[in-house]
């Protein structure tokens, strides 16, 4: 039996309002490729950034051993000190710096605070063959592709002496001829003793490079896998990821669901920046009036960008296909044009797409129909203070005036100001990107049923969502998306979360899937 | 007493700026023996600072769009220029002269707002480069030469006063019957407002301190204007300053336009994602400073009696210190045209106060640099608090 590495005992982590680790335990054996799965927020992020130091001790409860030693990190340094690296999600790497600066940022060759370039770059040729890039060491990591970048990372973490290797989704952004490349590496590296652990939401990648999987839900630890001896399967893990329990968090629905209302029919974006690069490939999609449809997917499936290609070319490229809206095709060249047509976007980030945070709830509810409390331009400040006195009743927004700043409210009313702002639209259709992100779950439970007031009144609704539960629980139909494609179709009868989860990690719509 | 501090503490930062333009009145006229609020010297403050208070109306709706201008003093000068060039060589008639040189400053403004907008060049750049190009085509069409004198009619837009058919001399009393004139208006206003805010049955303050309120502002406006018609009455710049304030006002609470500059500044992201059409809202917002730019600029060129290369020169610091002063964020999405012109006054007040008691230009410098520091700061101060 090999060392153990690492161990976290008992980790507990709060933020206001949520719980996010709840008793993680988590072993690591001295030179393995440990995987950590779970669904987007059952916790693995949070773990790793505890991990890292990126939360100091203190602001959680329970251990952390590394090599038998307690460690108390108070920030990133220590851990670093120590060998922990973590290689976060979105790349971290300075575009406008060479490959050799970016590796020794903050940790310069250097005598006096005069650099040593002849030092840093003979050091970063050695770095890159280990990794196996071949590339200039003064060439600026921007011109870089994503998977080379990515390299570049790895080289920088060997660089610090790293004893543990933390990746949290490192294959999300790569094509598949990277991805491969990189778990090469990561095998190569393991030979030579490097532990690593591996955040992944690619099952073919975990079953086939890791040696034990962790698998977190909601924040818990729900088992861990060895891989040698253990029979580990894909739907061996998802059972673990998903879980059985689905219990009464949704209010109860009538459906009532009437003729179609709209259709986006072969639908097709390219990337704003990477304009080769397709994001979303022919989707066919429908709503009827009454019915509340899901978009179910993995983190950079397409979902978002679907939605905000649809309304008013929000994002994209050389945008095709068409839309229907009772039958009519409509194009809706601008956002405003969207919102002329009735249909309204509840963006993902509230904070960021949603809100203005230095505004009142009264300024943002109105913002986007001003012309409806209004005369020739001049707006009725009377009539707007009613309006969204209304609002602030009929959702049962917690605040002791529609004069407060959103910035003050707790996310679950902040939420309720965004829906607001869109039902004052008067919309037929709202699609609702992750409407219940972040918020607690009394304030899921009461914007749940705003959604199911909103299709008994006849809207349509598209709900994207990450929660599978949710999406099971909430929608009559369900899409499934996979890297910019519509991979199938449920109906909710028929939904369960391990149909979805193998929908949502194949790479090809399959025949089956698509035909109803 | 409980709903005045409720008041009070809701409007902080309007109530805090005009007590301490207060403050600074009530100190500089101490200091110069009473002579910063004679009749002669009020009316002088007026002349004085009106052409930064006009950039300052069109420099907070850029501050608050999230945008900043610097070019405003060179493009003021060049409107000058050009409105010289008209009048002066070809004898252009005034009205015409100015009617082209508001349309040149439109046009100008739109150049800039184009980059700005459509082209995503950061507006600092935009309007440096601005700041360049104008000053040069001043010099450039001046051929480094002042131009003057101009006509008279053009000449009482900034030193001309309210003509006096009912005045003894003595006192302007066509000023004071504007002033009671004002005061009915104010009073019905406030009334009016009063009554629809009942109607939808919202708080209002008790009919006590309602009262004290309007007579408070009544009692200050016949005051400020007993004391210009000390002199020679009402000047023709106040009057323009006057609609100026109150069209900005106006725009700014209450229109569709005024609430979409706020948002783009606020955050440009959600704005757009709201249906906001904002890259030609921050066109129309540059458009806009562009014409008070060339007005500046006209009203510059009339109380100089001159157009000079030299003209405009660190106006814009003066606006952009007048919009901070008054309240205004850095990041956008923050401030309001009152605002802005207390802090302008501040700053003026400031200039002239120092002046009378015979500060050098060094200390006054450093002193207005350290009074916008402190404004600022008091500022973020009072924001990090109330968060």
């Amino acid at each position: 039996m090999t060392d153990i590495i690492l161990e976290m005992r008992g980790i507990t982590k709060t933020f206001p309002g949520v719980r996010a680790l709840d008793n993680v335990n988590l072993k690591v054996r001295e030179g393995e490729i440990h995987a950590l799965m779970g669904e987007n927020g059952a916790g693995k992020s949070t773990l790793m950034k505890v991990l890292s130091g990126v939360y100091p001790h203190g602001s959680y409860e329970g251990k952390i051993l590394f090599k038998g030693q307690e460690c108390q990190f108070r920030d990133i340094k220590q851990s670093e000190q120590l060998g922990i690296v973590i290689i976060h999600q979105e790349l971290a790497l300075s575009p406008y710096l060479s490959i050799a600066e970016n590796i020794f940022l903050g940790n310069e060759k250097s005598r006096y605070g005069i650099v040593n370039w002849s030092d840093m770059i003979v050091g970063t040729r050695e770095l890159l063959r280990t990794v196996g890039l071949q590339e200039a060491p003064n060439t600026p990591a921007g011109q870089l592709g994503v998977g080379k970048q990515q390299l570049v990372e790895i080289a920088k973490a060997l660089s610090k002496k790293v004893k543990l290797l933390i990746l949290d989704e490192p294959t999300a952004a790569l094509n598949e001829d990277d991805s491969e490349n990189l778990l090469q590496v990561l095998k190569e590296f393991k030979k030579r003793g490097l532990t690593s652990i591996l955040i992944s939401h690619k099952l073919s990648e975990i079953t086939r490079v890791a040696d034990s999987i962790t698998i977190l839900r909601d924040g818990k630890t729900i088992e861990t896998l060895d891989v040698g001896r253990d029979k580990v399967t894909e739907d061996r893990i998802i059972k673990g990821m998903v879980g059985r329990d689905m219990t009464h968090r949704f209010p109860h629905r009538e459906p009532n669901i009437g003729e179609t209302l709209f259709e986006i029919k072969n639908w097709s974006v390219y990337h704003p920046q990477y304009q080769e690069r397709k994001v979303i490939d022919g989707a066919n999609l429908s709503i009827r009036r009454g019915e509340i449809v899901g978009i179910a997917g993995l983190m950079g499936a397409g979902r978002t960008e679907l939605a905000m290609s649809v309304f008013g070319k929000a994002y994209g490229k050389r945008i095709s296909g068409s839309l229907h809206k009772n039958g009519k095709e409509i194009t809706l060249p601008s956002i405003s044009a969207a919102i002329e047509h009735g249909i309204a976007y509840v963006t993902e980030d509230r904070k960021t797409y949603g809100l203005i945070l230095i505004d009142n709830i009264k300024r943002n509810v109105t913002l986007s129909k001003l012309g409806k409390i209004a005369r020739r331009s001049v707006i009725n400040d009377n009539h707007e203070v009613v309006e969204v006195e209304n609002f602030r009743k009929k959702m049962n927004i917690k605040t002791p005036t529609i004069l407060q700043k959103t910035m003050n409210l707790s996310g679950g009313n902040q939420q309720k100001v965004v829906l607001s702002k869109w039902i004052f639209t008067d919309p037929d259709i709202l699609i609702l990107d992750e409407p219940t992100r972040g918020i607690d779950v009394g304030a899921k439970y009461e914007i749940y049923t705003i959604i199911h007031q909103l299709a008994a009144e006849g809207k349509g609704i598209l709900l994207i969502s990450s929660e599978l539960p949710e999406v099971i629980g909430m929608c009559d139909r369900i899409y499934v998306m996979s890297e910019g494609v519509i991979t199938g179709e449920i109906a909710h009868e028929d939904a369960s979360q391990e149909k979805l989860m193998k929908l949502m990690t194949r790479m090809e719509a399959s025949e089956d899937a698509i035909s109803r | 007493m409980q709903f005045l501090v409720k008041m009070f503490r809701n409007n902080m930062r309007q109530y805090g700026m005009l007590v301490a333009l207060a403050l600074i009145m009530i100190l500089f006229q101490i200091l110069s023996d009473g002579i910063l609020l004679r009749p002669l010297n009020v009316t002088n403050l007026i002349l004085q600072n009106s052409y930064i208070l006009v950039l300052a109306i069109g420099m907070v709706l850029v501050i608050i769009a999230g945008h900043i201008d610097l070019s405003v003093g060179s493009v003021a000068a060049f409107v000058g220029a050009v409105s010289g060039i008209m009048m002066v060589n070809w004898s252009m008639p005034f009205w015409l002269a100015v009617i082209v040189s508001l349309a040149l400053g439109a046009l100008i403004g739109a150049w800039q707002g184009f980059w700005v907008a459509y082209v995503r060049i950061p507006s600092f750049i935009v309007t440096l480069a601005g700041m360049l190009m104008f000053r040069g085509l001043t010099m450039l069409v001046l051929k480094g030469q002042s131009i003057g004198p101009f006509p008279e009619t053009f000449r009482n837009i900034s030193s001309g006063f309210l003509p006096d058919p009912l005045g003894n001399g003595e006192l302007h009393l066509m000023s004071i019957a504007i002033g009671l004139g004002l005061s009915l208006i104010l009073i019905w206003n406030e009334w009016r407002i009063r009554k629809t805010d009942l109607g939808y049955q919202f708080d209002v303050a008790p009919i006590g301190i309602f009262a004290a309120k309007v007579a408070a502002m009544v009692l200050v406006l016949n005051i400020f204007i007993y004391v210009l018609a000390r002199y020679e009455g009402i000047p023709n710049i106040l009057i323009i300053l006057f609609f100026l304030i109150l069209i900005y006002t106006f725009i700014t609470n209450k229109t569709v336009i005024g609430r979409h500059v706020y948002a783009l500044g606020g955050n440009d992201k959600a704005a757009s994602l709201s249906g906001v059409k904002t890259k030609r809202v921050s066109l129309y917002v540059f458009i806009n400073m562009g014409v008070l730019a060339a007005l500046a600029g006209l009203i510059f060129a009339a109380r100089l009696n001159a157009a000079t290369p030299k003209a405009g020169v660190n106006f814009e610091l003066d606006a952009i210190a007048a919009s901070f002063i008054g309240g205004a964020s850095m990041s956008g999405g923050v401030g309001t045209v009152v605002g802005a012109i207390i802090g302008g006054l501040v700053m003026g007040v400031m200039n002239n106060g120092m002046s009378l008691i015979g500060l050098g230009i060094d200390w006054q410098q450093g002193i207005k640099g350290l009074v916008l520091l402190l404004a600022v700061a008091f500022d973020i101060y009072n924001r990090n608090k109330a968060s």
